[in-house]
């Protein structure tokens, strides 16, 4: 079963990700902020990585730098969930080995559709 | 699939909330270049506005973004932080919280309000009508650039680096979202292939051909190659168009044929589109979301992991107990009787640890009642030109949920009498020799089983000729009458009574002390005012840090046993003759120290038959309650315990003098005494008796 990694420090945003995932027979693991993502990342493997940009004591850019350096996150597809405000994070998050992204607001329809362009 | 959005509303709006709570809270104690400070309310904004977006509450997003656009501004240096501007933004924080209430309500906003400072946002951030403009201008482009223009044949080069899979993009997901688009033919390229040796596995070597026919615009298009425009030559051209379009759209169906550029040129228009068409996205979810808004009535709370954890943990334990506590009943005899005690000494442990914990759960940290008032007094202090400090102490100190949503608003009204009638102004305080600045201090402790709230200022204090003269006027108590200061000042608590002169704007809402006083007492609390003139005053609240559990003095009437509240309990003693005061008729005194305390016989008072009914050598409980104090008379002190209060009104019916029932370890009920119920109606009886000076005296200011 594919599994991913969902990060945002919104309750509303990662349950509304998390739940829309489950609906669609994904299976997810739910961080709050970077740092607890790249927790779990070290002792599990994922499929995918989702994760908010804007996050205390963690972003989400940092994260992806970081889970590149994991030898079992070198191919692993992360989307990041930017807003159309933050312009040049998309930028950002392609230097940091983001492998694509997804702007917000999303609804659950766009997010599974974005999904199937990374995961088989 | 459709997920129905609204279930993650409730959530959306706690975190809003919060975020809002510490926007405030942050932007008061902002200071010139805390970074920390601007990233975590701009952040805090920026997660509104995400989620309302992505929930469909366009009016909260427009708004936010205003204000996202101001914080950004001072968040990279390009805005100096001015008390102006954090003025304003105060007041957006305001206008959000309106906003997201109205949302929760399911209401209408007062929009005046919100445009208001919508007008101020944008004056500040000088950007006025023509930003708007462009706005809508952009939305009305993208409904118009999406026009069907016909079937066409689209003829690609895709030639990504030899890095790009490190990205965790995968070529053939590239592909197969242009299959969705239309027919596919893909060819792939190996010149560049090295030999078997040479080739590094985690490297991509090939690229590929695409013939694409499709409906799709060339925007369409490169939105599949969006992720990896940087990481290849992308070459996209139109061969033909094989159904011409009847649109009148020439000049675009001109650009896309002519195009035969690599991506980056590109890229702008192809960002812009991209943008324009999530904002039509936008619109769409916020129609379907706004139609079925739904209220969430019950309450939830957020407990933290370690608090559940503790709790799996102790349940784990009593499950060992129980299981070990079975064994031992399948075959008991007598010789096991020590392994029985442990077993049940245990239990009593698991029970004791699994009924904190739960409790726990119950608790926050009081700081959810506090941090509204850096803001309030703030706000206080600007209009009335006092310059006050506000110290919060001991804010992580745990209180129960309930306690804490009710005990909200008696504070905010202590704060604002301590601002409003406490604080002098600067003047007033530096002809007195005092710092400029007064002071207020809330604090929170533990003290025993109960939470203490002490609301402190260091202004004039309470005037204690003008309360009695107020007292006095309003018919409160007899001119001439002597009290001592503590009786003065619970006469602040009376209904009816207000030193202020003029009601003000500030605390004078039509709400009293008396109901500050109520709303305590009602959560089984107390209130005590201690001030000094010149000094200040201090008001002492004191609250059970729970209302569903109680620390309670059994005591025996007869064959009854009754539950004190131990908060309400002064002290227990044995009666000496020569200090009993047989008033008249049967109204007992006690002379205790320098009261006279009504002895109250509970075996009367529930019409029950008690061991003894003298007076002498008899055990008393004094009791207090609204600063008065009676002796409960008993046949017996039992053990102290904590007490699981049951509501009598939902299993039987409200009695008089009971404030609730629980059940004793023995099995059976015993009710709690409600000892402000039963003074107020004691004191009431014997006013209706007995008019004699001495009783008077006794009955002090409650006549």
């Amino acid at each position: 079963m594919t599994k991913i990694l969902v990060v945002d420090d919104s309750n509303s945003i990662r349950d509304m990700v998390s739940f829309t995932l489950k609906s669609a027979g994904y299976q997810t693991v739910e961080a709050v902020n970077g740092k607890e993502g790249l927790d779990k990342a070290q002792t599990e493997a994922f499929d995918l990585v989702i994760s908010d940009v804007n996050m205390p004591i963690m972003d989400g850019i940092e994260l992806c730098g970081e889970l590149r350096k994991l030898s079992n996150f070198k191919f692993t597809p992360i989307l990041m969930l930017t807003t159309e405000s933050s312009g040049d994070m998309k930028q950002r998050g392609k230097s940091a080995g983001a492998t694509g992204w997804l702007v917000k607001p999303f609804n659950p329809e766009k997010l599974l559709a974005t999904i199937k362009r990374v995961v088989r | 699939m459709s997920i129905d959005l609204s279930q993650f509303i409730p959530s959306f709006l706690e975190e809003s909330f919060e975020g809002l709570e510490l926007m405030e809270s942050s932007l008061l104690n902002l200071e010139q270049g805390d970074d920390e400070a601007i990233n975590s309310i701009f952040r805090a904004a920026h997660s509104i506005k995400g989620g309302a977006g992505t929930f469909g509450f366009n009016d909260v997003t427009v708004f936010t973004h205003l204000v996202e656009t101001l914080l950004d501004e001072m968040r990279d240096g390009r805005r100096s932080i001015e008390q102006n501007d954090v003025e304003i933004l105060l007041g957006s924080v305001d206008c959000m919280r309106l906003l997201i209430e109205a949302i929760r309500d399911e209401t209408d906003c007062d929009t005046t309000k919100i445009e208001e400072n919508t007008k101020l946002l944008e004056k500040t951030l000088a950007i006025e009508e023509s930003s708007a403009k462009t706005e809508g201008d952009s939305n009305a482009e993208t409904s118009s650039s999406e026009p069907n223009q016909g079937i066409s044949v689209w003829q690609i080069d895709f030639v990504p680096e030899h890095h790009l899979v490190q990205t965790g993009n995968d070529p053939l997901l590239i592909f197969s979202a242009l299959a969705e688009l239309g027919e596919i033919i893909v060819v792939a390229k190996t010149k560049e292939l090295p030999l078997l040796n040479d080739i590094d596995p985690e490297e991509l070597y090939l690229s590929w051909h695409i013939t694409l026919t499709t409906e799709s615009t060339e925007a369409d298009i490169k939105e599949v190659f969006e992720w990896v425009e940087d990481e290849c030559l992308l070459t996209i051209t139109q061969e033909k168009a094989i159904i011409d379009t009847p649109q009148d759209d020439v000049t675009q169906q001109d650009e896309a044929s002519t195009s035969n550029t690599t991506i980056p040129e590109q890229q702008d228009l192809a960002k812009s589109e991209i943008k324009s068409a999530k904002a039509t996205d936008t619109t769409q979810s916020s129609d379907k979301a706004v139609q079925k808004p739904k209220a969430e009535t019950v309450g939830s709370i957020r407990v933290g992991v370690d608090k559940v954890d503790s709790l799996i943990n102790l349940v784990g334990e009593l499950v060992i107990t129980q299981s070990m506590l079975s064994e031992l009943g399948t075959d008991f005899d007598i010789s096991k009787i020590e392994r029985l005690t442990s077993g049940l000494d245990q239990l009593l442990q698991n029970t004791k640890e699994l009924q904190e914990s739960v409790m726990r759960i119950r608790m926050l940290p009081i700081s959810f009642a506090f941090n509204r008032f850096p803001r309030l007094v703030h706000d206080l202090s600007k209009k009335t030109g006092k310059d006050i400090e506000l110290i919060l102490k001991g804010e992580q100190t745990e209180l129960d949920k309930t306690v804490m949503e009710q005990i909200g608003d008696p504070l905010v009204h202590l704060v604002r009498n301590a601002v409003d009638h406490g604080i002098e102004t600067s003047e007033v305080r530096i002809a007195n020799g005092k710092p400029a600045k007064g002071t207020i201090t809330l604090d929170a402790y533990h003290q025993g089983g109960n939470i203490v709230i002490e609301i402190n200022d260091d202004g004039g204090g309470i005037n204690r000729q003008a309360v009695l003269n107020k007292a006095i006027e309003k018919g409160i108590v007899e001119a001439g009458t002597s009290l001592t200061d503590n009786q003065v000042f619970d006469l602040l608590f009376e209904p009816g009574f207000s030193t202020a002169i003029e009601v003000s704007d500030i605390s004078g809402r039509g709400v009293g002390m008396d109901v500050v006083k109520r709303n305590i007492q009602s959560l089984g609390g107390r209130i005590q005012v201690q001030s000094e003139e010149g000094k200040g005053s201090t008001f002492k609240v004191n609250l059970p840090l729970t209302l569903a559990i109680l620390d309670g003095q059994l005591v025996r009437v007869g064959t009854e046993t009754y539950i004190i509240p131990l908060i309400t309990i002064v002290e227990s003693l044995q009666t000496q003759t020569e200090l009993i005061n047989r008033v008249s008729g049967d109204m007992v005194l006690y002379r205790l120290r320098e009261d006279n305390v009504p002895v109250l016989p509970i075996y009367k008072l529930f019409n029950i038959s008690a061991d003894s009914e003298d007076v002498e050598h008899a055990l008393l409980v004094v009791v207090e309650a609204d600063g008065q104090k009676v002796g409960l008379m008993v046949d017996d002190l039992l053990a102290q315990q904590q007490v699981v209060i049951k509501s009598l009104a939902d299993n039987y019916q409200q009695v008089e003098g009971i404030s609730g029932a629980t059940i004793l370890g023995d099995g059976s009920v015993a009710m709690i005494l409600d000892i402000p119920g039963i003074i107020t109606a004691a004191l009431k009886m014997a006013q209706q008796t007995h008019t004699t000076r001495n009783h008077q005296q006794a009955v002090g200011v409650i006549a």
